[in-house]
């Protein structure tokens, strides 16, 4: 593998500490190395960014929902398909892409590791095969527990044990990485057309709460000891008043300690926290509660969060929260998909325009903004946009554009129809810190990969870790002079290395690199009860059987990368 | 005003992609550069000055442009795709899209043009001399946003679903148009001056179709509302009233179920 040397670049680096130092990054057979030889090749580096690889924690990128997505929406495609161009194939989509056009996007931005966020297991098959044919960047899946029929038996009779080897044997057969959770019990009662708003509404038929499902695979999560935390999206997504139960949700982590032997130090991820930080009891008086969701987990270091930033575009919503996709399809009448997953999920699809002339997405969008604002520590907050429910993970560079400058902000409040109205509900006019790129690389790198519990392996630049590298036309010694100028340096990257291996140059595409599938092997004690209860789940309800349900071999997962626990 | 001629010399074995054909693709450009202008056949891109002799150059602005297109193009499509001033006159009849998400200016097709001419135009005006084929004026497939502005003229017959998701603006067929004419439209007005088939204004929540021949089967969701004199197009003449679709359950306004006007020439 060629040798290469990064000169004279300003490097972030929160893993070690650099803050912006001079500094020469070399790289030799895939990883960071102290020093290469005299013959390595010289990146000039002079006057730019030089960041490890981003690391995305949460995002809709592949597997049957966003599928679904882009069948049901060609308009989406209308106008944003590029032909084939030199290492690139051809792609389309603004807010679901191709997998093709969403490997090349997430590399051009200096993104080398993304996880898909939702799978349902009954199709990992498909979710595997769109991960293959995502080029370039890492990506692992998380599996959906929250509504699965085994998990909600065992944790009913508070079988935590059971529960857990449950959980190594699904994540084994599907390739998964970490136990996702959406609208705990909420979508098993979409089957029966309720819902679960609170924590402590009962899931129909199986009589056990939102909140004993959260808090048995919190403590299913941490008896594995798995490299990441339990993944929620809480119940009442997106509704006025929704905070309360996102505070309740919350609660419900107090005490509980990591055990793992990755570094995370978190026991919940609470995902897309601004769609849970809403306050009011109606679209007329809907308001910010950001501080109060922000104060909580400023205080409860065993939490993590990312942003779900509305950007104001078009986009698409597709959620495992069937509930809430058809409550959203009431509100804004447009076309509306609804798929149910037999004994383990569910999930909807609509499309969704966030508007700037409409008062409520304008406060979604200032709620957004205040969250990484008004979080102290920007290692337990990361930025997403929940792609693409809040909009295209493509706007990435707009979002850092917002949060680095406070004059990027205020043209846009300005911009708002309903200016008086983002301003008397939330208090962004009142925020004006300003995102360092310090606290940038925390956010979008090693906090993410801290989070995953990948901070041996990604999301930093010290000597040993992955040769993932983003270097930006971005010099942080002058001052900025247009806000656009940050959007314009983080959209296309001078030059990306993915594991050593030089992605784009120039923002344009030169390698497909060696993509991997990122999965996670638990070890636990033989269950014979768990796997006669599979065994007979299969012959009784699912549609097909345990052989075809499984994720194996080198046609689904063709270059693995695992990262093995042991719970014996 | 200047007039650029393009001529077809080599037609294309599959259909061409001609998108940047249009007074806004040619302004301010010499004949030698619009030659170089890209267009798609199949999966390769190539350039116009392929398939199409040019001659004359093009004014500074699309309103000072006017094109003539030449020839068999009957395998091309998107002409006139996004203009927004100027002339644009197709000499034979053309494939889909034409003068799709236009703005503005003046668009002749003096052959037949195939389905989704006017494809969610927004303003300017498109004559076809001939026949119109399906989705005349319809939001793109999937899409929710039909012709919301702007005026189209069909001298021929017209295909099925014209004026599907129709927000706005005027469409008057002069000869018969097929099945599902406005279906979900929001607005604007539809007058075919010769015969309809069935499902006229189906899930249509605004708007207005007005036939002056037959309709084969009203559509169950329309209620007769009387009788209507209007002055359509310099006729006048007394009309039967409908108001529909009164199946269609989704509220448009607050608190209030609209619908669409159906007039029938008595």
């Amino acid at each position: 593998m060629s040798e290469y040397i990064i000169k004279n670049g300003h490097v972030f680096d929160p893993v070690q500490g650099i803050k912006g130092d001079k500094k020469d990054i070399a790289i030799k057979d895939g990883k960071i190395v102290d020093k290469v030889g005299s013959g390595a090749k010289v990146v000039d580096a002079t006057g730019k960014t030089v960041m490890a690889g981003a690391v995305e924690i949460h995002a809709h990128i592949a597997g049957p929902k966003v599928n679904m997505g882009r069948i049901y929406r060609p308009e989406d495609k209308l106008f944003t398909c590029t032909p084939t161009k030199g290492m690139e194939r051809m792609g389309g989509g603004a807010s679901i892409p191709t997998t093709f056009k969403t490997g090349y996007e997430y590399a051009k931005m200096g993104y080398t590791t993304a996880m898909e966020a939702a799978m349902p297991p009954l199709f990992s098959r498909h979710v595997h095969e769109e991960i293959r044919d995502t080029p370039i960047i890492d990506e692992g899946a998380f599996p959906v527990f929250g509504n699965n029929w085994f998990v909600m038996e065992y944790l009913k009779n508070k079988e935590v044990e059971n529960t857990a080897a449950y959980i190594a044997w699904l994540i084994r057969v599907t390739k998964g990485f970490a136990v996702k959770v959406v609208n705990p019990g909420g979508t098993e009662a979409w089957a029966w057309g309720l819902n679960c708003l609170s924590v402590n509404d009962p899931v129909p038929y199986f009589d056990i709460t939102p909140a004993e499902i959260i808090t048995g695979l919190i403590e299913a999560n941490e008896y594995l000891g798995l490299p990441h935390s339990l993944h929620i999206h809480p119940n009442n997504l997106g509704n006025p008043g929704c905070y309360e139960t996102t505070l309740d949700t919350l609660k419900l982590a107090e005490g509980y300690k990591a055990k793992n032997k990755f570094g995370r130090e978190q026991v919940m991820h609470l995902t897309h926290s601004q769609f849970h930080s809403y306050g009011g009891t109606n679209w007329g008086d809907f308001e910010s509660k950001a501080k109060e969701v922000t104060d909580y987990v400023n205080k409860n270091k065993n939490i993590t969060i990312d942003t779900g930033n509305v950007t104001l575009d078009e986009t698409t919503t597709m959620t495992a929260d069937g509930p809430f996709e058809h409550h959203l399809t009431g509100l804004n009448n447009l076309k509306w998909a609804n798929i149910d997953v037999e004994l383990e999920t569910g999930s909807g699809v609509v499309p969704y325009i966030y508007s700037p002339s409409i008062s409520v997405c304008a406060i979604q969008w200032a709620i957004g903004m205040e969250i990484p604002l008004m979080m102290k520590d920007p290692m337990r907050c990361y930025i997403t946009t929940d792609h693409p429910n809040a909009g295209p993970f493509t706007r990435y560079p707009r979002v850092i554009k917002w949060l680095m400058s406070a004059k990027a902000r205020e043209a846009q409040i300005n911009a708002f129809k309903h200016k008086d109205k983002v301003l008397s509900q939330t208090s962004i006019g009142s925020l004006d810190r300003e995102i360092s790129l310090y606290e940038l690389a925390q956010m979008t790198r090693a906090g993410p990969a801290k989070s995953l519990g990948l901070t041996n392996m990604c999301g930093g630049l010290k000597p040993g870790m992955d040769a993932d590298v983003a270097v930006y036309n971005f010099n942080p010694d002058k001052p900025v002079a247009n806000p656009d100028d940050i959007e314009k340096a983080f959209s296309r990257c001078a030059h990306v290395f993915k594991s050593g291996v030089e992605v784009v140059t120039n923002g344009e595409i030169v390698s497909n690199g060696h993509k991997r599938t990122l999965w996670v092997n638990a070890k636990v004690k033989d269950n014979p009860q768990v796997m006669r209860d599979i065994n007979e789940k299969f012959l009784k309800y699912y549609s097909m059987t345990q052989a075809n349900y499984e994720a194996l071999g080198h046609h689904f997962v063709p270059n693995p990368y695992t990262l093995e626990v042991d719970a014996t | 005003m200047e007039t650029v001629t393009i001529t077809m010399k080599n037609p294309p074995a599959l259909y061409l992609e001609a998108d940047n054909v249009s007074p806004d693709g040619f302004a301010g450009k010499t004949a030698a550069q619009i030659a170089e202008l890209h267009v798609h056949e199949g999966n390769t891109t190539s350039t116009l000055g392929k398939y199409f002799e040019v001659s004359g150059n093009a004014g500074a602005t699309a309103a000072d442009t006017k094109i003539i297109v030449k020839g068999d193009v009957k395998k091309v499509k998107y002409l006139g795709f996004k203009m927004s001033a100027g002339e644009l006159v197709v000499e034979s009849s053309m494939d889909q899209y034409a003068g799709g998400w236009m703005t503005g200016g003046k668009m002749l097709v003096k052959g037949n043009a195939d389905a989704f001419a006017g494809t969610a135009m927004k303003g300017g005006e498109l004559t076809i001399d001939g026949n119109a084929g399906n989705y005349l004026g319809a939001a793109y497939r999937g899409d929710w946003r039909g012709m919301s502005g702007g005026k189209i003229l069909v001298k021929g017959n017209a295909g099925s679903d014209i004026g599907m998701y129709m927000l706005g603006g005027e469409m008057i067929i002069n000869g018969d148009a097929d099945v599902h004419v406005c279906t979900h439209a929001e607005g604007g007005k539809v007058i075919i001056k010769g015969n309809c088939k069935s499902k006229i204004g189906g899930q249509m929540v605004g708007g207005t179709v007005i036939v002056f021949g037959s309709i084969d089967t009203m559509m169950p969701g329309f209620k007769p509302s009387g009788e209507a004199e209007l002055e359509v197009d310099g006729v006048k003449a007394k009309f039967s009233h409908y108001i529909g679709d009164t199946g269609e359950r989704k509220k448009k306004k607050k608190g209030q179920i609209v619908y669409g006007d159906l007039y029938q020439k008595i």
